[in-house]
Formats: structure tokens, C-alpha cells, sequence
């Protein structure tokens, strides 16, 4: 920045401004961990660490562990990831790469209203369709489950990692594609070699903030996975995930280490969260953005 | 461009806001959470009072028992409503005494989706069984032997319970922890427990749905889901032994003999009444108020509510699948509604 | 040489695959809504209050103006506070604070909206002792920001810095650069962030369940508390009742319909302007 601008009001005013409103979003986050802290520490002051292995939820002998919602947690999203990743990088390939523009612009736009579906009305589809397609399977008698919740959760982030991706994959600059066609290389090979790397950032980013999606969606997860707290081995069986929990049990808890039992979920799913977002970050630094 | 599509949103959302009713805006508006037990004929009550009485609206919402309480411990509902009475402890939470008004009266049955829909005959032992996960399959030795011309499936059983803080399961659990001392130990009774087996719905409309839509499943709902919805529904063994259907007269045989010694809070539990023709499960559904209202206009709007429930609300119940409050239940809450003081 | 080419063909294919099942996925959605929703759509829908609980009729007006006033106090708090936080990020943040408020821009998107609303919940709803469209709305806000964040920060990012560069060449103050040059070769992509914020915002149930409660009659002002779609068709999905079901495919209808609007007028409005070197 040229000196003279350091003592120009307006750029001091709109940079104080945007200060601000940073320091804001800081504020809140701290805020929302300091509340959710504060009002589970009776639960961890009853429970201690093991409330993380605990696989308990009883409320009448008021003894509660987390870990049946860690669990279903994170497994539906896992599942979610399995089959969006392919499923929405592949879409968004096939968008930015082999579709004549037309047809690209009118799918992409279509993608995109994929994700203004709201979640309950996945949860509708997810009861009405899903849930007795899988009991058709005849692999469980009641449809509901762990898996059931990983496809719809699929279903639900493939816009997301689509509709960014295609955007990132737009944006790679010309040269970089047909530095690649110069030495030789196949449409694909062009995709996979030198476009791909260049979107690695925005690719990545995408798959994050699907993932940060999956992890915290509570609706379209409550009315399909059984809302059981248990583990099991099967992902067919009913499970529970902290999300879930929170939505169907929250307005009710009466008594003190009932609730606090219940936001110390919350506080560990914030946990989760920063974690996942974590690594994303690290992922990116390693990475390096291309600018 | 960004402004302008902020103006543009602000403009049609200006209109809407600016369009909605404006003549209503002076009027009350009362809310009160609670119970999805009595959901059904709550709205009505609203409904049918509004319509008599213009200047005030009530909204209810179904959020569950527990949900009930908890606000109206925190003050952020007007008026709760819940089928477990409130404990001594969760008294002592609330901002001020909290006065108990039944409303009405009604029973959980067990519903199930099985073919050809039969009517079930369900032991005490065998329900218990059920949802303790001991017995497995709908053909069991004990369902058998009540229901001998039959022919129920081998398929397994998939048992549905509430997955929120419900009166109706305190009511089932209360049933369950009386007549089986494994019940009791293992589980318990409470508006939220540790279910052994089973799949979780919200609300009585949640289970009611899940049970529809679920084939060899079984839950337990508020006589009028299982009604209003075609749900087949069996009947429960009460204490003499009998095999008893829900009604509004077995349900209001339950409540006579608690009559005599009915506590001054009216918080009292009728399940597993003695009487030969009583319905096991039943049980009063309550209003909870504060003794002292804070706003005198909202307390008189729900000091008038009050009043018409005791009396013309009383005729909606028994075609909703309720039962109506006994004429000497009306005479002690009149006398306990005179309590309410507002400021 | 001739397995690059098949490795090439096959490749496309699989893409071309895995568009097909998401376009078809989508159709089957919309195809799905369309089909049950169509029926229920009258004029009672978008004119009457709900009926008692178990009769067969009346609409959802009351849950049309709800939704919108909330959408509309979320946008208020949501928008700005995410995008001069995106304009940060992108011209200013580069070092710890910058990485700082990213971090914590990403950890609000993982908040689960149900804990976004027990947050407005204790903020809002226990001091005002009572259930409001202020507090759905709070939440609903605080939702908005993470997207709003990064989106802007994003395509902000993607315009190159050759463009800024010029300004400057040229004496434009940064606060003019930014403001004039920078963010109109990204409003395209700005724009789709906000739309698709929105979008994600309108459908939220979670959050809304003890902010701003449900309304069986009107909701006057901010204070009370307020129907919205998204509740509504929880509601009614997972009830038994066969009418309120097809309410809530009316519903769904309607708030997709209405996000439809949004999307494709928005496209039609701009300029189509794509940075390409």
C-alpha cells in the first residue's frame, strides 16, 4: 500500500469497519463456546472425561454418556462423503470440462437448486421414498437407520462440492489447460494433471464445507435414523447423532444435569467441528493457494 | 447491486408485513406448550372459543410434556400443559406457584400396524415384555395364548416409543414400573427413560406416524391418534384381570375412585385403577398456571378460557377421544380457578 | 497411446455419469414435490390459518409471512456482518487475526442450526421471557454469516490482482478500488453466495424450534411468536393426519417455487461478467 494512503480517512474507515465486523464473528464464537462451556459444566463436573466414552443415556437414573451421538455422528457422515465426494466432483467435471456451455450453465444452475431444497423436505422424500426403500431390501424390518441417514445426507452435500467445484474449475486460468494440450496431454489427462491441482484449494474447500454441513444437519437425520441411542456394528440398525438429540430432547429437560448433559453434546460437536475445520485448514497451508 | 437487491427485498417484505391483517393487530395473543396428548382437542377448544370470542387468540404448540414444564418454569409460555404432573423438585424451579387444572381426561393405547389389522388382546406381562425386548416376535407364546383364533406373523416386532420428553410415555412407564417389578428396576418411570429396544418418534403424532407407516410395528398414543388415524389398537388387561377397551366411559371409570380422596393440586395418578371396567392407562391431562399472573389481561383472557373448558369445552371430548372431567372434578377446580390472582 | 485415449473416454463417461444421477436425483425431487404438492395448492392455502388439529383443511398464510419477516431480519444481521467480514478476509486478512476469523467464520458453518437456536434461546428468548420472530431470527442470522464470509471472500479472492493493481496504478484509494473495481467483477459469484446463503436459510427448521416457536394464528410485529414453512412442514410431515401431509407438499411446493424465483431472476437480472485471462 503506497504511503499516502495510510493517512486517507476513507481507506482507515472502511478497514476499521471491516475490522470490526471480523472481530465480531470472533466475538460470537467465543461467546457461543463460552455459553455452551459454562452450561454443561455440571455434566462434566458429574461425569468427568469418561462423559465421552460413556455409552449410556438414561435419564431417569440421570446417568449420560456422549458417545452413541460421536459415533452415529460421525458414521453418517462418513457415509455422506463416500458417496458425495465421487458422485459431486464427478458432476461438477463433467460441467466445467465436457458439457457445451449452454447445457452447462443450465445444469449448474440446477445443481444449485439441489442445495435451496430445504433439509426437511429431504427428510419428507427421506421418510416417504428412502426409509421404505431400504425396508424393500429386506435387510432390516423398519428402514430407519444409520445408512439411511448417510444417503440423504449425500444427497444434501453433492450440491454443495458440486456447484463450488465447477465454479473453481471455471475459473482456471486459460494458460494452465492448454499448457497441458501443448505437450501432448488427453482432455482428461489435461483435467487430472493441470486443472485439478490449480482447483485443489477451491476443491478442497468445497469438501469441507459439505462435510461441516453433513455434521451438523439435524432435521432430514431426526426423521430418518431412528433416533436410538446405541452403537452397533450394522449401519442398518437405528442410531442417534448429536445433532439429532439436541432437537428432539432439548425444549424438555427438566433438571439441571439433564440439560447440562444435553449442551455438553453441543460442546462436543463444536468440538468436532473445530477439529474437522482444523485439519481443513491444514490441508489448505499444505496445499498452498494459488492465486 | 447489492443495495438494490436489499431494497427490492426490503420493499416486498415491507408489503407482506405491512399486509398482514391490521385490524387484528390489537388483539391478544396467548401462548401456551405443552402436551401433544391433548393437542387434538386443545386446537379445538381454541378454535371453537375464538370464534365466540373474538378479542383473544390462543396458540398452543405441541412441544411435548417436558417441554410443557420446562417453559413454564422459565416464564416464556403464558400457560403449559403436561399428562405427568409436575414433581415437587421441578415445583420449587418455577418462578412461583404453579397451580395443576385438569383439563380432561384420556388414555394411551397400544397401536400396531400388522396386517389385516386384528384386534389384539394385550396382557400386562406380555406389553411389559414387548417393550423390555423379551418378547420378540409378534407370534410369542404369549400373545399366542390371549389371542388364540389369530394367526399372527412370525415376523419380529419394532417397537416405537417418543424420542422427547413425554407425558404420554411417563404415563405408559408409570403403567409399566406397577405391573412389572423388572420394568420398574431396569427402566423405570419418567417422561424421558432408557428404552430398551425400540425406534424414536416425536411427539404422539411421531409415533402415530412412524407406526402407520412401519408394518409389524407397535407404539403407544393417545386414544385419539389411533382414532383419528385408522390405527388398530388392542386391549390392555387391567387390574381385575379384565380385558378392557378405550373408551370415554372405561377411562372415566378409572378416574371414579380416585374421586373420593383427589389431592387439593389435583396431582394424582390413575393408572392401573381398581374397578372392573376400568381402563388401565388412563390418566387426567393438566393445565399449569401460575397463581399469580403477571398481566392482568392475559390472566383474566385465561381465567375466562378456564372457565368455558369446565363448561361447554367439556362436550368436545368424548367425539375426539377423550373423556370428559367428572361433574365433582369441575366443582373442585371452580373452586381452585377462584385462586388466581391477578394483579 | 490408444489406452490414453479409452482411459480418456471412460473417464468423461463416469462424469457424464455422475451428472446424470444428480440431475436425476433432482428431478426426482422436484418431480416428487410437484406431484404431491400440485393437488393440495389452492386458494385456501395461501389465504387461511390452519384448522384444528385433525380437520381436513384450511392453509398456511400465517407460515408464508412468517417465514418471510424472518428471512428478512436475517439477512439484516447476516449479510453485512458476513460480507465486510469476507471483504476483510480477502483485502486485509492475511496474517494471524486474518486466519483467525476464517477459522472462526468455518466453525460457525459447522454449528448445528439446533445449537445456533438454543444459543438465540438463552440470549433472546429467556430474557424477553418469550418466543419471538426476533429470536428466529437471530438465529437464523447467525447462520448466514459463515457463508456469507466465505463466499465473498472467495470469489473476491478469484478476481486477480492484476485488477487491483491497476486501480492503484491509476491513484485509486484502496477503499475505492475495493468497493468500484474489485467486488463488481465479483458480484456474479458474491451474488450466488448470498442466494444460495438464503437459500440454505429459508429451509431451516432447527433452529426456529424454540426461537421462534410456531403460530397457529397471525404473528403481529417482531415480538411474538411466529409460523414459518419450514416448521410447518416438519409438523405435519412426520403427523399421521393424511391432509396435513399434503399440506406440507404444498408447502414444500410453495417455498421451492419461491426459491426458484429467487434464483432465476437474479440470473436473468445480471450481466453475465467472467474474469478470463
Amino acid at each position: 500500500m503506497p504511503r499516502s494512503s495510510c493517512l486517507n480517512w476513507g481507506d482507515r474507515l472502511f478497514r476499521w469497519t471491516c475490522l470490526g465486523f471480523s472481530l465480531l464473528i470472533l466475538g460470537l464464537v467465543a461467546g457461543l463456546a463460552g455459553e455452551l462451556a459454562w452450561n454443561s459444566r455440571l455434566a462434566f463436573r458429574a461425569f468427568g472425561p469418561s462423559f465421552l466414552w460413556t455409552q449410556t443415556w438414561d435419564p431417569v437414573a440421570e446417568h449420560f454418556g456422549a458417545l452413541p451421538f460421536i459415533y452415529g455422528t460421525l458414521v453418517t457422515s462418513a457415509i455422506a462423503l463416500v458417496i458425495a465426494i465421487p458422485l459431486g466432483l464427478g458432476t461438477a467435471i463433467f460441467l466445467a470440462e465436457l458439457a457445451p456451455p449452454r447445457l452447462s450453465e443450465t445444469v449448474g444452475f440446477l445443481v444449485e437448486l439441489l442445495a435451496a431444497v430445504p433439509s426437511v423436505i429431504y427428510g419428507l422424500v427421506g421418510v416417504f421414498v428412502l426409509v421404505p426403500a431400504v425396508r424393500q431390501t429386506g435387510l432390516t424390518p423398519h428402514g430407519v437407520g444409520l445408512l439411511t441417514a448417510g444417503i440423504i445426507l449425500a444427497v444434501m452435500i453433492v450440491p454443495f462440492i458440486t456447484t463450488v467445484s465447477r465454479e473453481v474449475l471455471l475459473t482456471v486460468p486459460r494458460s494452465q489447460r492448454e499448457a497441458a494440450l501443448a505437450i501432448g496431454a488427453t482432455h482428461w489427462e489435461t483435467v487430472w494433471t493441470a486443472i485439478l491441482p490449480y482447483a485443489r484449494s477451491g476443491i478442497a474447500g468445497s469438501i469441507f464445507l459439505a462435510l461441516a454441513r453433513a455434521l451438523g444437519e439435524t432435521m432430514a437425520v431426526t426423521m430418518v435414523v431412528g433416533n436410538r441411542p446405541e452403537i452397533h456394528a450394522s449401519v442398518l440398525e437405528p442410531g442417534y447423532t448429536m445433532a439429532a438429540v439436541l432437537a428432539n430432547e432439548f425444549t424438555e429437560a427438566t433438571g439441571d444435569l439433564y440439560l447440562h448433559s444435553l449442551i455438553g453434546i453441543g460442546l462436543v460437536l463444536f468440538g468436532i467441528t473445530i477439529l474437522v475445520n482444523g485439519l481443513a485448514r491444514l490441508m489448505l497451508l499444505k496445499l498452498g493457494h494459488s492465486r | 447491486m447489492l443495495s438494490q437487491k436489499k431494497f427490492l427485498t426490503a420493499a416486498v417484505a415491507g408489503l407482506l408485513v405491512a399486509g398482514s391483517p391490521a385490524w387484528a393487530a390489537k388483539m391478544l395473543l396467548v401462548n401456551g406448550a405443552g402436551a401433544t396428548f391433548p393437542y387434538p382437542i386443545y386446537s379445538k377448544w381454541f378454535s371453537e372459543y375464538a370464534k365466540q370470542n373474538n378479542s383473544v387468540n390462543f396458540n398452543y404448540q405441541s412441544i411435548g410434556s417436558g417441554g410443557g414444564v420446562r417453559q413454564i418454569q422459565a416464564g416464556t409460555v403464558d400457560f403449559g400443559a403436561t399428562d405427568a404432573p409436575m414433581t415437587d423438585d421441578e415445583m420449587q424451579k418455577a418462578a412461583g406457584k404453579v397451580l395443576h387444572i385438569p383439563s380432561v381426561m384420556g388414555g394411551v393405547v397400544p397401536v400396531y400396524n400388522l396386517s389385516g389389522s386384528p384386534k389384539l388382546k394385550f396382557t400386562q406381562a406380555a406389553l411389559a415384555g414387548i417393550f423390555l425386548g423379551r418378547i420378540k416376535n409378534w407370534n410369542d407364546a404369549a400373545l399366542v395364548k390371549e389371542n388364540p383364533g389369530l394367526s399372527l406373523p412370525g415376523d419380529p416386532i419394532v417397537v416405537v416409543h417418543r424420542s422427547d420428553g413425554s407425558g404420554t410415555t411417563f404415563v405408559f412407564t408409570d403403567f409399566l414400573a406397577k405391573v412389572s417389578l423388572e420394568w420398574k428396576g431396569r427402566v423405570g418411570a419418567g417422561k424421558s427413560v432408557n428404552w430398551p429396544v425400540g425406534l424414536g418418534g416425536k411427539g404422539n403424532e411421531g409415533v402415530a406416524g412412524l407406526v402407520k407407516q412401519t408394518p409389524n410395528s407397535i407404539g403407544y398414543v393417545e386414544l385419539g391418534y389411533a382414532t383419528n388415524n385408522n390405527l388398530p389398537f388392542g386391549q390392555v388387561q387391567n387390574r381385575e384381570g379384565n380385558f378392557v377397551d378405550c373408551n370415554s366411559q372405561t377411562v372415566t371409570n378409572a378416574a371414579a375412585s380416585s374421586l373420593a380422596k383427589m389431592p387439593k393440586d389435583f396431582r394424582v395418578s390413575i393408572v392401573n385403577a381398581p374397578g372392573a371396567n376400568s381402563y388401565p392407562i388412563s390418566t387426567f391431562t393438566w393445565l399449569l398456571i401460575y397463581q399469580s399472573q403477571a398481566d392482568p389481561v392475559k390472566g383474566e383472557a385465561v381465567i375466562a378460557f378456564l372457565k368455558w373448558m369446565l363448561g361447554e369445552g367439556q362436550k368436545y371430548a368424548e367425539p375426539l377421544g377423550y373423556a370428559p372431567l367428572p361433574a365433582e372434578m369441575i366443582q373442585l377446580e371452580e373452586e381452585a380457578i377462584a385462586q388466581i390472582k391477578l394483579p | 497411446m490408444r489406452s490414453r485415449v479409452l482411459i480418456n473416454r471412460i473417464a468423461f463417461g463416469l462424469t457424464a455419469l455422475c451428472a446424470l444421477v444428480t440431475v436425476s436425483a433432482l428431478f426426482f425431487l422436484l418431480g416428487y414435490i410437484a406431484v404431491h404438492g400440485i393437488g393440495a395448492l389452492n386458494w385456501d392455502f395461501f389465504t387461511k390459518l390452519p384448522q384444528p388439529v385433525g380437520e381436513t383443511g384450511g392453509g398456511m398464510a400465517n407460515a408464508i409471512v412468517g417465514t418471510a419477516k424472518l428471512l428478512l431480519l436475517a439477512s439484516a444481521i447476516g449479510i453485512p456482518i458476513g460480507f465486510f467480514g469476507g471483504v476483510y478476509l480477502s483485502e486485509f486478512g492475511h496474517g494471524r487475526l486474518g486466519f483467525a476469523v476464517r477459522y472462526a467464520a468455518d466453525v460457525l458453518n459447522g454449528i448445528p442450526s439446533i445449537v445456533m437456536g438454543i444459543f438465540a434461546y438463552v440470549l433472546i428468548v429467556l430474557p424477553m421471557k418469550g418466543f419471538s420472530t426476533l429470536a428466529g431470527g437471530f438465529a437464523l442470522g447467525m447462520m448466514m454469516i459463515p457463508i456469507a464470509v466465505r463466499s465473498t471472500e472467495e470469489f473476491l479472492k478469484l478476481v486477480p490482482d492484476s485488477v487491483r493493481e491497476a486501480a492503484y496504478a491509476l491513484g485509486v484509494h484502496q477503499w475505492k478500488t475495493i468497493l468500484f473495481v474489485v467486488i463488481p467483477a465479483a458480484m456474479r459469484g458474491l451474488l450466488t453466495g448470498v442466494l444460495l446463503d438464503l437459500a440454505r436459510v429459508a429451509g431451516e427448521t432447527a433452529p426456529l424450534l424454540f426461537t421462534a416457536l410456531n403460530n397457529r394464528v397471525w404473528s403481529h410485529g417482531w415480538t411474538e411468536p411466529t409460523s414459518s414453512l419450514p416448521v410447518m412442514i416438519y409438523t405435519y410431515a412426520i403427523a399421521p393426519y393424511d391432509d396435513w401431509h399434503r399440506q406440507a407438499w404444498a408447502a414444500a411446493l410453495v417455498l421451492m417455487l419461491l426459491v426458484l424465483a429467487v434464483n432465476g431472476g437474479v440470473r436473468l437480472i445480471l450481466p453475465k461478467r467472467r474474469i478470463v485471462l
